[in-house]
């Protein structure tokens, strides 16, 4: 059984004077036990996706289903069985540790003790601080916190929204290997991020953008169908660079990628020795052009620029 | 019901924990009680007066002491024209001026009748109005008395005259504080259950703690009971510190039964919450729904009765105070305090505030989604 369905899930929202589509006809599946990422920047649609699966929001077209559960008709059912860790902070910040994670507890029918090997891990490091309101938290404290009380009932699935948005990278990482342990306990679990170094960490991705899902694969698989050699170009002058480089004729694509630009080419590999002659040309000094190994982010910069299949035949 | 008391164990741990508003729940009805009744009064005392008395005879003196002895006036000074006591008017010392003609008592003598001349300061209409009444009451005592004096010399035969007196029932000296306490405990229960409760619900929307228990099994009169019985609690222990505080202060209790005030106090009270869940269900941020709650509840408290009797209101003010809850509060509280009214008394009173009851939750539980 698939742990969650989505098909031709379709959802607007009235904005002044126009239609927003937040959702626009996606589908795709979870995998029981599977660790599944949404991977796409702020207003792709990932937070609707979330709400309309943890039933706090209809979806205008199209059904879904957790464990089999229709969202709308046995939205009771889905309530009692699923975990959800909404983007925001959303605890009692009045509330101790302890008593947040009591009351979220009680509210499904269980206690702490009935389930704490499930947060024993992640609660210990919270338990020295138990009697410390949950407003005094620091971000990745909270964020421990809040994982906790979206598990302290057991869900048979897990939605994470944006878990990791504003926690400093090594919580992050924690938080990932946090992750990985509940998995292996068989919890299904579906996450989202804006984060691109956060998607190869999934067993399975979805590329999101516009409400739209671009791509759908293992992280390894949609590095494979970049399909292009990738050329990490650098010279000491960054900016005058890019410009020269968006106006060299062979040039398919190229973004500025941290330390360097990302570049590829159209006629590769015979414009590679043109390139090199017409850097030569604009005066820059101490160049380096060396192929490396495409990114999750670069292909969804790839995809992005690219219109998508649907998109040709219509 | 397991979940309910959790929930409500919850919503008793914040509210005890947020200091600022548990003292606020004390202080309000000290403060409001000790500081309303005292300052809100129509009582005018110490009117001030100018003489100009241009006969200086016995009886002008007399009329004058009437008015100093009166306990209302204060003799501001004798001026020498009519002029010169404008002249204090403008100067906002003298709210009366009383002229005495020349020839006063010698026209009082033979022709039984004279003339006496008042003009009141009516920059403030209110003083004016009483001054002018005082007066008038002055000068009938002191036509009563001489004509007394008269008819006891058998020169006249005695005239038969009709009197007049008042008593006023329920507040025999008409004391304004009596009248405005038991309107003060209304608007307590008022804040409490209107504001109080609005402002916790839209809370949890705003920190988004909603969102999570959505997403539960929580059952939605779960949550909405959760959310209104500690404010009901809180409403009749606010009403109770009034009480206390009104017995201490102003010597005020029930004369009627105390449990049919508290038994109106609670309905009213489910009314007003139905009222603020229904505000929390349309407003998004607390600011919202203070300013919604606000609004509300000044054209409630001032449509209410609480400082200007309904009855001097203009028609159609009157018909919109039938769809306040505050006034029936604020007459139930009147009627139950100063009057001794029964449960039998109040019957549709207590009619027409569980019909309120009805309607305000009915449609706040109609609104109210669980889904955002």
């Amino acid at each position: 059984m698939k742990s969650v369905e989505l098909e031709n899930i379709v959802k607007t929202y009235a904005a002044e004077k126009s239609i927003v589509t937040a959702v626009d006809n996606v589908s795709f599946s979870v995998e029981e036990g599977e660790l599944f990422g949404l991977i796409g920047p702020d207003g792709a649609g990932k937070t609707s996706i979330f709400r309309i699966l943890t039933t706090l929001l209809l979806a205008d077209k199209g059904d879904a289903k957790v464990l089999g559960y229709d969202v709308v008709t046995h939205y009771k059912k889905i309530r009692d069985i699923v975990g959800y860790m909404p983007g925001r902070f959303s605890l009692y910040q009045d509330l101790t540790v302890e008593e947040n994670l009591n009351f979220f507890a009680t509210i499904f029918n269980t206690t702490i003790q009935e389930n704490y090997d499930l947060v024993a891990d992640i609660y210990r490091q919270l338990e020295p601080f138990k009697t410390r309101r949950a407003g005094k938290l620091s971000g990745g404290m909270k964020q421990k916190l809040a994982l906790s009380c979206a598990l302290i009932h057991k869900p048979k699935i897990l939605f994470l929204d944006e878990p990791t948005t504003g926690v400093d990278p090594v919580s992050r990482k924690e938080f990932w290997d946090m992750l990985k342990r509940l998995k292996a306990q068989g919890i299904t679990i579906l996450v989202s991020t804006p984060y691109m170094d956060e998607a190869k960490l999934c067993d399975r991705i979805a590329l999101m953008q516009n409400g739209k899902i671009l791509q759908i694969d293992t992280p390894p698989n949609i590095v494979n169908k970049f399909g292009k050699n990738l050329y990490a170009v650098h010279s000491e002058n960054m900016f005058q660079l890019l410009i020269d480089l968006r106006t060299f004729q062979q040039t398919a694509s190229c973004f500025a990628f941290g330390q360097n630009h990302h570049l590829t080419l159209t006629e590769d590999p015979l414009s590679i020795t043109e390139l090199e002659e017409y850097l030569k040309s604009t005066n820059h000094l101490n160049t380096t052009i060396t192929k490396i190994e495409p990114e999750i982010e670069d292909c969804f910069m790839q995809l992005m620029k690219s219109p998508s299949p649907k998109e040709i035949i219509q | 019901m397991r979940t309910l008391l959790f929930l409500l164990r919850k919503e008793f741990l914040q509210i005890f924990r947020n200091k600022l508003i548990l003292r606020m729940i004390f202080a309000l009805p000290v403060i409001q009680l000790i500081l309303l009744p005292n300052a809100a009064t129509y009582e005018v005392k110490n009117i001030t007066f100018s003489v100009v008395d241009h006969d200086h005879s016995e009886y002008s003196r007399k009329l004058i002491n009437e008015f100093t002895a009166s306990g209302y006036f204060q003799l501001n000074d004798y001026s020498k024209s009519y002029d010169q006591a404008l002249d204090q008017v403008e100067k906002d010392k003298t709210d009366l001026i009383v002229e005495i003609p020349a020839g006063f008592e010698r026209e009082l003598i033979r022709q039984n009748e004279s003339m006496i001349f008042f003009a009141a300061n009516a920059i403030s209409g209110q003083t004016a109005g009483l001054a002018v009444a005082y007066a008038n009451s002055i000068i009938r005592d002191y036509s009563n008395n001489i004509r007394a004096e008269w008819i006891s010399m058998p020169r006249l035969s005695a005239i038969p005259t009709i009197e007049i007196t008042s008593s006023n029932w329920f507040n025999p000296q008409m004391n304004y504080k009596k009248f405005i306490v038991p309107g003060v405990l209304a608007l307590l229960v008022t804040l409490v259950g209107f504001l109080m409760s609005s402002l916790n619900i839209v809370k949890e929307k705003e920190i988004g703690t909603i969102e999570q228990l959505n997403v539960s099994p929580i059952k939605k009169y779960q949550f909405i009971l959760s959310k209104l019985i500690p404010f009901w609690f809180l409403g009749l222990m606010v009403l109770s510190i009034g009480f206390v505080i009104s017995f201490i202060m102003y010597g005020l209790y029930p004369v009627g039964s105390f449990w049919v005030g508290y038994l109106f106090a609670g309905i009213y009270l489910i009314a007003l919450l139905g009222f603020g869940l229904l505000t929390s269900i349309y407003a998004e941020t607390q600011q919202q729904a203070m300013f919604i709650a606000y609004f509300f509840m000044l054209i409630f408290i001032l449509l209410g009765g609480l400082f200007s009797p309904i009855e001097n209101m203009p028609d159609w003010a009157q018909y919109l105070t039938y769809v306040n809850p505050v006034r029936y509060l604020i007459e139930a509280m009147r009627m139950l305090v100063l009057k001794g009214s029964s449960f039998w008394d109040l019957r549709y009173h207590f009619l027409i505030i569980t019909a309120f009851a009805f309607v305000f939750n009915g449609l706040a539980i109609w609104n109210y989604k669980k889904t955002v």
